[in-house]
């Protein structure tokens, strides 16, 4: 039970983007359509599974001090190994996703995880809590990218149904900021309904 | 002329936070009052330019000439990380009143996207040093415009009467939407 909800947590309660706002970068500039926000959140999930994993094995080996360097050099690692992947296998996706691939290693929500949890935790509680976390962020970012293609392009994972252009603007800068406001809204809402 | 381009660029047509996106963290976080927006502006740009002077010459004379370019995120992120360290050692000898308010956020410009999401793109647009430097400092003064126009209209949001649900977080990401509307104005002016 305790593991499921260690697993779940990340979805709604303690979702990264809606709740803690963490990595907010990736989740503004990549989702002008539902599949990059989806390759991205995929991404990042994997990453922050992969460095929540190393992170709980070498915790008792690396001295307090430098933790968060020696912490900052595994993300790098997982990064470099997703961006060399990504670039040989989905050159599309990766073009479109381009620089914030190399970015995954400055989001808050991975070194967050791995100083907040993975440093103080089992490795397998710490595997569960990455994956659920990912999971939550990518749930978050195909949200906001499925709306904001919706609306912008008319279109929902490439699949059009209107003819035509939508409501550009969200598509450009403005529209992400908007429809990120107005989830966070929705959310705030939603939680003081059930409190 | 062409640094002019460069810095006009940067600063409002591609400004880094309002339409690409980097940085939003300390955007978001710190804006609330435009005293410690102004200082984390500051560190910022000082942590910006001395970062991308570093990772080109990490870049030029280590990187490519031993074929590791593969290296750069690990290399780049290590670089920033040692000097955000040092910023902050300097800082706290020099003023302390800043480096509380700054608090937490001045460890977490390690994980500001913009310092590092700069360097790289300096790499990207094949800029030389100098022309790399003055698109760090462009892009951070970028940075600090924005930072200090949108914590001055969070300081009036406070006393504003709206939904209790739109409080804080939501509606703040509503005016930095309108504020990029604003800066799409500068499209097409370089």
């Amino acid at each position: 039970m305790n593991k499921l909800k260690n697993f779940t947590k990340g979805f709604i309660q303690e979702n990264p983007v809606f709740v803690l706002f963490l990595g907010l970068c990736p989740v503004l500039g990549v989702t002008t359509s539902a599949i990059n926000g989806m390759g991205m959140g995929l991404a990042t999930t994997f990453v922050l599974l992969m460095s929540n994993i190393v992170v709980s094995t070498v915790k008792n080996f690396i001295p307090d001090k430098v933790r968060i360097p020696a912490f900052i050099v595994i993300i790098a690692s997982f990064v470099t190994i997703v961006e060399l992947t990504m670039q040989a296998y989905v050159p599309a996706l990766f073009e479109a996703l381009g620089l914030f691939i190399p970015l995954i290693v400055v989001n808050c929500i991975v070194l967050g995880r791995a100083e907040a949890f993975a440093s103080k935790n089992t490795l397998l509680s710490s595997a569960i809590d990455g994956f659920g976390m990912g999971l939550g962020f990518t749930l978050a970012l195909v949200m906001l990218g499925g709306i904001r293609e919706i609306l912008g392009s008319g279109s929902i994972f490439g699949y059009k149904f209107i003819e035509g252009d939508g409501m550009l603007i969200f598509i450009l800068a403005p529209g992400a900021f908007i429809v990120l406001g107005y989830l966070i809204m929705l959310m705030q809402k939603l939680k003081s309904k059930s409190a | 002329m062409e640094f002019i381009i460069i810095i006009i660029s940067a600063i409002f047509v591609n400004n880094i936070v309002l339409t690409k996106f980097l940085g939003i963290c300390p955007f978001i976080g710190v804006s609330s009052k435009v005293e410690t927006a102004a200082g984390m502006s500051g560190a910022v740009m000082f942590v910006m330019v001395i970062a991308t002077l570093v990772t080109y010459l990490i870049q030029t004379y280590i990187l490519v000439p031993l074929g590791i370019v593969f290296m750069q995120t690990i290399s780049f992120i290590l670089v920033i990380a040692f000097l955000v360290q040092l910023v902050e050692i300097i800082l706290k000898k020099v003023s302390p009143t800043l480096f509380q308010a700054l608090g937490i956020f001045l460890p977490l410009i390690t994980t500001n996207c913009a310092v590092l999401g700069v360097a790289i793109l300096t790499m990207q647009n094949d800029y030389n040093l100098l022309e790399g430097v003055v698109f760090a400092a462009a892009s951070a003064l970028g940075f600090g415009l924005s930072l200090v126009i949108f914590s001055s209209i969070r300081e009036h949001l406070d006393l504003v009467d709206i939904p209790k649900a739109m409080k804080g977080v939501p509606i703040a990401f509503i005016v930095a939407g309108l504020l990029a509307m604003a800066f799409m104005g500068f499209a097409g002016i370089v």
